[in-house]
């Protein structure tokens, strides 16, 4: 297995960026998640790891070793396209096989290493069929197999799961994880669903606009977002973000709210100074004692909770996480207060997450 | 006018109120179009078609005053065991033969060559197809003058020999005669003529396979010779066999080309099926019946042949 590094790597068609410079290193072993939304630039950005698109400028280093030059069949790197891009006219079997007859592999060596595959994805029942007759999830089983079979460097896939319907999703999510983790393979995953980018990565790299937002861990950008577009981003509702004003210990929130800043912060911030407070649905507990106030305007049941859409004033709403015994009537008046340790505050001019100091 | 149409819609919302373009009714129309194209085909298709049918059981001059006589499957015997016949379709046989390979090597690599997009291509690819649009007849009036021993420029431009010493149509070197040479002769013009059209077709199956193949072809690890052979050669295979089995239909009837070359000859050595057909029916003894009966084996053999190709066509597309 191999690590992957970009060193300033960009890329414009024509005038337009399609990924402005961008430095990653992925050591061996680990699950890396590109999330963005569509048009970002995640899948240019695979295309160039794999050659299939070369760069506009920057390094490519597969194990330190450069190959930003390389043609895709000299990387050994191995990519399960968005559409499968299976084989029509070959039949299962020969799919799967494509990669090592390619490599002009021995008929026995092939036998063994599509045996071993196929047990792998449980996919032995398929292999007389051709791909035009499969089930998406079959497809993209088979477009796995296919990466699989020739063990390469690394795996690249391209929204491996995006065609396909929740239920089936989520268990092939599982699936690639469990075997990402079993043969320990570096691998880049592209997805536009935040949920799949938390459920799998080890690492999360955060992209908009060409441009990465932040990379860490699924708990980093879910509890430290760097800036607005990735609290907004991550997480279904995202984080709320209430814009206040700082004077005096306190913020000033919509609907004479006073938020008490918690002590850590209150060195951090600038008297006066406008800010973004941002907290998610389930770090602000409902309860009779609360400081802040507003009323609800919907409630959705989620099963093991709430989610209530509260009114401070105006249009600015916020989404509460609540217990799912207590009934909440459209027009209540409610309090609640935030988690001081999970409240994140954001300049609203550069949009950045402000930090403890 | 606009209260008579408010009231008869009020009162008979289903009727259609009649207006100047409705006076022909729907049926009327379609009468006045079906017919006149039925009564055409039944005169010019469906009757020769059935009436020679009846000749091929008859004895039948077209130049005669007798009518026909009918003598069952004695044409059909006759032909079967005629060695003239037998000649004449392995002259066809080789023709079509080499003809067609020829032309689907040709014509594939020509669809290649163009396929990738330069400076011109169109322009090159219009250019490359001028051939398959020219008459027949035309194209072997003037082949017969390029191949002329004298002053055609065919001879001059193979190197190393006299120029004035080969006659293709006459199928002599040097005036020793040499086989196939006419034959070859027509060979290479059928291919000059109908390798475009091979490319035509395999260049839009070419243009129809999806990038993304060749893609998932690189990142395997494919060498372009693998990607060649195992995936554009079954892709553009529907294609291909449409554009063999069109070719091999039209060489097995194949008429006025080599007419205008060579008339047959020298002697009977490019004397194809339809050439010997022709002289049957139409030269010298007008045998009409016996024509016709030929006519029925010759068109026999091509829904055959047609039926084998398309069964690998079905077979093809099965596995594309
Ligand atoms: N071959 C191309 N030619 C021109 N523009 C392209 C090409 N491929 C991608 N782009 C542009 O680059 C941007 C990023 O595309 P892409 O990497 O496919 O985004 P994502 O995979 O995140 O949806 C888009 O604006 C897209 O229109
Ligand atoms: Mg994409």
């Amino acid at each position: 297995m191999a690590t992957i590094e970009l060193k300033q790597v960009e890329k414009r068609f024509g005038e337009a960026y399609a990924v402005k410079p961008l430095d990653l290193t992925i050591p061996d072993g680990e699950f890396i998640v590109l999330l963005g939304p569509s048009g970002c630039g995640k899948t240019t950005t695979l295309r160039m790891i794999s050659g299939l698109e070369t760069v506009t400028a920057g390094q490519i280093l597969l194990n330190d070793k450069n190959v930003t030059w390389l043609h895709p069949s000299a990387r050994d790197i191995a990519f399960v396209f968005q559409f499968y891009a299976l084989y029509p006219h070959l039949s299962v079997r020969n799919n799967i096989a494509f990669p090592l007859q390619a490599q002009g592999e021995k008929k026995d060596v092939i036998d063994e290493r599509i045996k071993q595959v196929v047990e792998l994805l449980r996919i032995e029942h398929l292999l007389g069929s051709r791909p035009g007759s499969l089930s998406g999830g079959d497809k993209q089983r088979v477009a796995l197999a296919r990466a699989l079979v020739r063990r390469p460097q690394a795996f690249l896939m391209d929204e491996p799961l995006g065609a396909l319907d929740a239920d089936l999703r989520e268990t092939m999510r599982a699936e690639i994880r469990q075997l990402q983790l079993r043969l320990n393979a570096t691998t880049v995953y592209v997805t536009h669903d935040q949920i799949e980018a938390m459920a799998m990565g080890d690492r999360i790299v955060v992209m908009s606009a060409a441009v990465v937002q932040q990379a860490g861990t699924p708990t980093e950008v879910y509890y430290n977002p760097a800036n607005l577009f990735v609290a907004k981003f991550i997480g279904s509702p995202g984080m709320n973000l209430v814009q206040g004003a700082f004077a005096d210990g306190a913020v000033r929130l919509p609907g004479d709210n006073q938020y008490l800043m918690p002590d850590g912060w209150k060195n951090s911030i600038a008297r006066n100074e406008n800010l973004i407070v941002g907290f998610r649905p389930e770090s602000a507990h409902v309860n009779a004692e609360g400081a802040l106030r507003g009323n609800v305007y919907a409630s959705d049941m989620h099963g093991s909770y709430n989610m209530l859409h509260v009114n401070m004033q105006g249009d600015h709403v916020v989404h509460l996480r609540a217990e799912r015994g207590t009934h909440y009537p459209i027009g209540a008046n409610i309090r609640f207060d935030i988690d001081p340790e999970m409240v994140r505050f954001f300049n609203p001019q550069n949009e950045m997450a402000l930090r403890k100091n | 006018m606009a209260t008579v149409t408010a009231e008869s819609s009020t009162s008979k919302p289903f009727v259609r109120v009649p207006t100047r373009r409705n006076q022909l009714s729907d049926r009327a129309v379609m009468n006045l179009f079906i017919w006149p194209t039925l009564i055409l085909l039944i005169i010019f298709n469906f009757f020769p078609l059935f009436y020679s049918l009846y000749l091929s059981f008859t004895s039948y001059r077209a130049t005669s005053p007798t009518a026909p006589v009918w003598v069952g499957i004695q044409n059909y015997t006759n032909i079967l065991t005629d060695p003239d016949l037998w000649q004449a379709f392995t002259t066809s046989g080789r023709y079509v033969l080499f003809s067609v390979a020829l032309q689907t090597v040709v014509g594939f690599g020509l669809a290649l060559l163009v396929r990738g997009k330069f400076r011109g291509s169109g322009v090159v690819t219009t250019l490359i197809l001028i051939p398959m649009m020219l008459s027949p007849v035309v194209v072997g009036l003037f082949w017969k003058l390029i191949y002329n021993p004298s002053f055609g420029f065919f001879n001059y431009a193979i190197p190393f020999i006299n120029p004035a010493a080969l006659d293709m149509i006459g199928s002599r070197f040097a005036d020793i005669p040499v086989q196939y040479l006419a034959l070859a002769s027509v060979i290479l013009v059928d291919v000059w003529m109908w390798s475009p059209f091979v490319m035509l077709l395999v260049l839009s199956g070419l243009n129809a396979i999806p990038d993304y193949l060749y893609e998932a072809a690189a990142i395997d690890r494919a060498s372009s010779w693998f990607q060649f052979w195992r995936i554009t050669v079954p892709q553009v295979m529907p294609l291909l066999l449409i554009a063999v089995l069109f070719r091999t239909i039209e060489a097995l009837k194949s008429f006025d080309l080599v007419m205008g070359m060579t008339g047959g000859g020298p002697g009977n050595q490019t004397e194809l099926i339809a050439v010997y057909l022709f002289r049957v029916a139409f030269q010298g003894q007008f045998r009409s019946g016996y024509a016709s009966a030929l006519a029925y084996i010759i068109l026999i053999i091509v829904i055959a042949i047609s039926n084998l190709y398309i069964r690998y066509l079905n077979q093809a597309k099965g596995e594309a």
